[in-house]
């Protein structure tokens, strides 16, 4: 009887080291601070409905890659007309639905036609804007047709709001998201975890996880032990907060500052007096003391200074945060020249995030030194976007604009900043219909100096992304171009 | 006692029509505008105004309290914003975790506070006395994040003996019940804590009076005057504190909630009201209406179990 236990101890022993040598672990929990309110992305802005499915269950014609560029997804390849007006897509062949139906031109037609339609729910709409109509070639082909040449139309069409869903499936998405990506959706435990598995039938290069679960971590405190646990074994954005040290130190975790694309700015009512003298917002530029925002309202410290509303990890960046260094005197002097030496009061609308409650007070220390006394008003998310994106209804506000590259949104007309610059509007213009990248650049660049120059908003810093996640694991995204936990490429190396 | 049931009854039907018109005019006044919020800020107007159009948020005020009102009758409460999945199944998700999570920490925290309040009545002014009072006295002062988060960093994060947050469902009960422990002792040390001391003096009072006296006179056991006799009249006191404390337990957990993330009711409610997800703030409140409601129907009922006097009025 001993040795027969002996022998099925030894047995015990070699199938786990075996296992161990020969297969590595191929789930992986995540954790997530926000819950998405569905997981349709075609029909709301929440985040966290592409951190969970982009790239994952559901796919684009194109879509974006980790540094931001635009790669081919559902399209394997297209062609542009010398007008760049028309766009022909070719599309990959043997693709199917996650329901088992194909996927074909049909679906590419049904999803942006319902995107563009009249009683469309999406939150991106001006993303098919240029759209005039959607023509199925054959099954394999997909013409689409722009009232106008649209420099980022591939771009576009990469967003999380721009996947292809199938029209027998589209109504149940915020359920149970059906899409061609190479996970598919499994199950959502409400307010606790969304889990994806592995698409056995997928198109495309099959992925190493074969399991992935989002668990909903809403309070930092909570996040740092269920990373120590080990219950979670990646936080791609992390609200470490103070903690942050002890997990660096740590070296079962790899900690990744990355960039995003938020730019965290000080809103300014450019109509509201006095803030629609110029010398007014130079002077508040001058007062910012970025260095001191960055290191007390950024979380950790990681923030990146900008001078525009502009990514630093956009290749078309340039840094204009000189433009109007910090100077208290040169600020005192400004605001002498508006008449207003004896200074003004102003109010602050801070929205929840700490970034901007934190920023909101060392920002009103801050122009309190040349006479700007501000009310602090703590608002709600609900609040903030009626009074002061909705109504305009404030004189400054801080916030991040986390849409990727929407430089473009100082020119419309209706904006809640109130800016108007017809010379900044016709580099919007020549932007939207140019295609070179090298020349996209370069007008890239002159909207940034245009919105320095004008001083528009504070520009303060570009939030940071604090990714921590097992040292054993690869392939996880350093930095967010858009919103995404893109899973394709993860696995764990031992 | 019929009559007292069906007054009660009556007073708790009153009651819930009266919340239902508050809770829907307090939650119609809120600012911020649900579509704005579901679509974000770079949503075109059109787009803003069919989904407004097909929440029904386009209706009356007054056609959609009736709505609102007549479906929750007959048990349908509408269907969330947000979610966009009925609020019924919601509500029902998350019951299947708060209220175990309140069935735990109330026991738990009868089992710790009863005897202990009878024991330190029965000890009025000796040593040990005044170290389960001032014990208690700590566990009313210590804020219940904190010891949570002490729970956590000893049993999850250094002994790995329980999940550090999170819930797993019911499909394995045993995980379940392992992922709610944390949580209800971190709720009930200061529910005991309130409820030791208010065990203590009602105690006290009764331990004061003739009766006890005679009983004790007459060579009663020490034992049995303190639990059969004294212990019976003590009760309505610590009867209204319970049902209090069982009714805040359902909901006002927001904060274990968050710290050990899981999915209960009062999250259910906070992210709701963020979300302008009026729809399920309005279902949950009223929930937690009828439950109060519920809870002091069943402990006046008891009331009158224990004070016979009670069911002649």
């Amino acid at each position: 009887m001993g040795s027969f236990k002996s022998i099925l101890g030894a047995t015990a022993i070699l199938l786990a080291t075996s296992t161990a040598v020969f297969a590595a672990r191929t789930d992986l929990v995540l954790g997530l601070v926000l819950e998405p309110p569905h997981l349709d992305p075609t029909a709301g802005a929440a985040a966290a409905i592409d951190e969970v499915v982009y790239a994952n269950v559901f796919e684009g014609l194109t879509r974006i890659g980790p540094n931001g560029e635009v790669e081919p997804a559902l399209a394997e390849s297209w062609e542009v007309s010398d007008d760049g007006k028309t766009y022909t897509f070719k599309l990959h062949d043997g693709v199917k639905f996650h329901d088992g139906s194909s996927f074909d031109a049909e679906d590419v037609k049904f999803s942006l036609d319902r995107a563009r339609a009249a009683d469309s729910t999406n939150a991106q709409k001006v993303l098919f804007e240029a759209i005039e109509n959607v023509e199925v070639v054959d099954p394999q082909t997909v013409k689409v047709t722009l009232s106008r040449p649209q420099g980022a139309f591939l771009y576009n069409m990469g967003w999380g709001d721009a996947v292809i869903v199938a029209p027998e499936s589209a109504d149940g998405n915020k359920e149970k998201p059906i899409g061609t990506g190479p996970f598919k959706f499994q199950n959502w435990a409400k307010g606790s975890s969304i889990t994806i598995v592995k698409n056995p039938d997928y198109w495309g290069e099959p992925v190493a996880l074969e399991k992935a679960e989002f668990r909903i971590i809403p309070d930092a405190a909570a996040a740092i032990p269920a990373m120590l646990s080990g219950d979670v074994q990646a936080f791609p954005n992390m609200p470490a907060g103070d903690a942050l040290p002890q997990i660096q130190a740590d070296p079962r975790f790899e900690v990744v500052i990355g960039a995003t694309e938020g730019e965290t700015i000080l809103s300014t009512n450019n109509k509201k007096e006095p803030f629609d003298n110029l010398k007014v917002r130079q002077a508040i530029a001058h007062a910012l003391d970025r260095d001191a925002i960055i290191a007390g309202a950024s979380e950790g410290g990681y923030g990146v200074p900008i001078g525009s509303h502009f990514s630093p990890a956009n290749e078309a960046y340039v840094d204009l945060t000189d433009t109007y260094p910090h100077d208290v005197e040169k600020a005192k002097e400004l605001m002498k020249e508006a008449g207003l030496e004896n200074g003004f009061k102003a109010t602050i609308k801070l929205p929840p995030p700490s970034y901007a409650r934190q920023g909101g007070e060392i920002i009103a220390s801050q122009l309190r030194e040349i006479g700007i006394e501000l009310e602090i008003i703590p608002v709600e998310w609900a609040q903030w976007l009626e009074q002061v994106f909705t109504n305009k209804d404030y004189d400054l506000s801080i916030v991040s604009h986390t849409e990727p590259n929407d430089i473009e949104i100082y020119s419309r007309p209706d904006y809640y900043f109130n800016y108007q610059n017809p010379e900044f509007n016709k580099v919007i213009e020549e932007l939207d219909t140019t295609t070179d990248q090298a020349k996209r650049n370069e007008l890239y660049k002159q909207a940034q100096t245009i919105l320095a120059k004008d001083a528009v908003n504070g520009f303060l810093f570009e939030l940071p992304k604090i990714g921590v996640w097992d040292a054993k694991l690869e392939g996880m995204w350093e930095n967010s171009p858009v919103q995404a936990n893109d899973l394709t490429a993860v696995k764990w190396t031992e | 006692m019929t009559a007292y049931l069906f007054k009660r009854l009556a007073i708790a039907l009153a009651t819930l029509i009266v919340a239902s018109v508050v809770v829907f005019a307090v939650l119609e006044v809120l600012p911020g505008d649900p579509a704005r919020i579901m679509l974000g800020m770079n949503a075109s107007p059109e787009a803003l105004e069919s989904l407004r159009e097909q929440m029904g948020m386009n209706q009356p005020l007054i056609t959609r309290y009736l709505n609102w009102i007549s479906g929750m009758a007959i048990g349908d409460f509408g269907r969330s914003y947000t979610y966009s999945s009925p609020v019924i199944e919601l509500i029902a998700e998350r019951i299947t975790v708060s209220l175990p999570l309140a069935i735990m920490s109330l026991l738990l925290s009868t089992i710790i506070a009863i005897p202990v309040g009878i024991f330190a009545a029965s000890r009025r002014g000796k040593l040990a006395d005044t170290i389960s009072m001032g014990a208690a006295q700590v566990g009313v002062a210590v804020p219940n994040f904190w010891f949570a988060l002490l729970l956590i960093y000893i049993f999850a994060v250094a002994l790995r003996l329980v999940p550090a947050g999170g819930f797993p469902g019911w499909g394995d009960w045993w995980q379940a019940l392992k992922a709610l422990i944390l949580p209800a002792v971190a709720l009930a040390l200061p529910q005991a804590a309130i409820l030791a001391r208010v065990t203590r003096s009602a105690m006290l009072d009764v331990l004061g009076e003739d009766y006890i006296r005679t009983a004790h006179a007459k060579g009663m056991p020490r034992h049995i005057v303190l639990w059969r006799h004294a212990l019976r009249n003590a009760m309505i006191p610590v009867l209204t504190v319970l049902g209090l404390q069982f009714a805040f337990l359902l909901a006002g957990t927001i904060i274990i909630e968050n710290v050990f993330y899981l999915p209960g009711l009062g999250r259910l409610v906070f992210q709701a009201i963020t979300q302008r997800d009026l729809i399920v703030v309005e279902g949950v409140v009223m929930l937690l209406v009828a439950s109060v409601v519920a809870v002091n129907l069943i402990v006046d009922l008891l009331y009158a179990v224990v004070d016979p006097r009670l069911r002649a009025r």
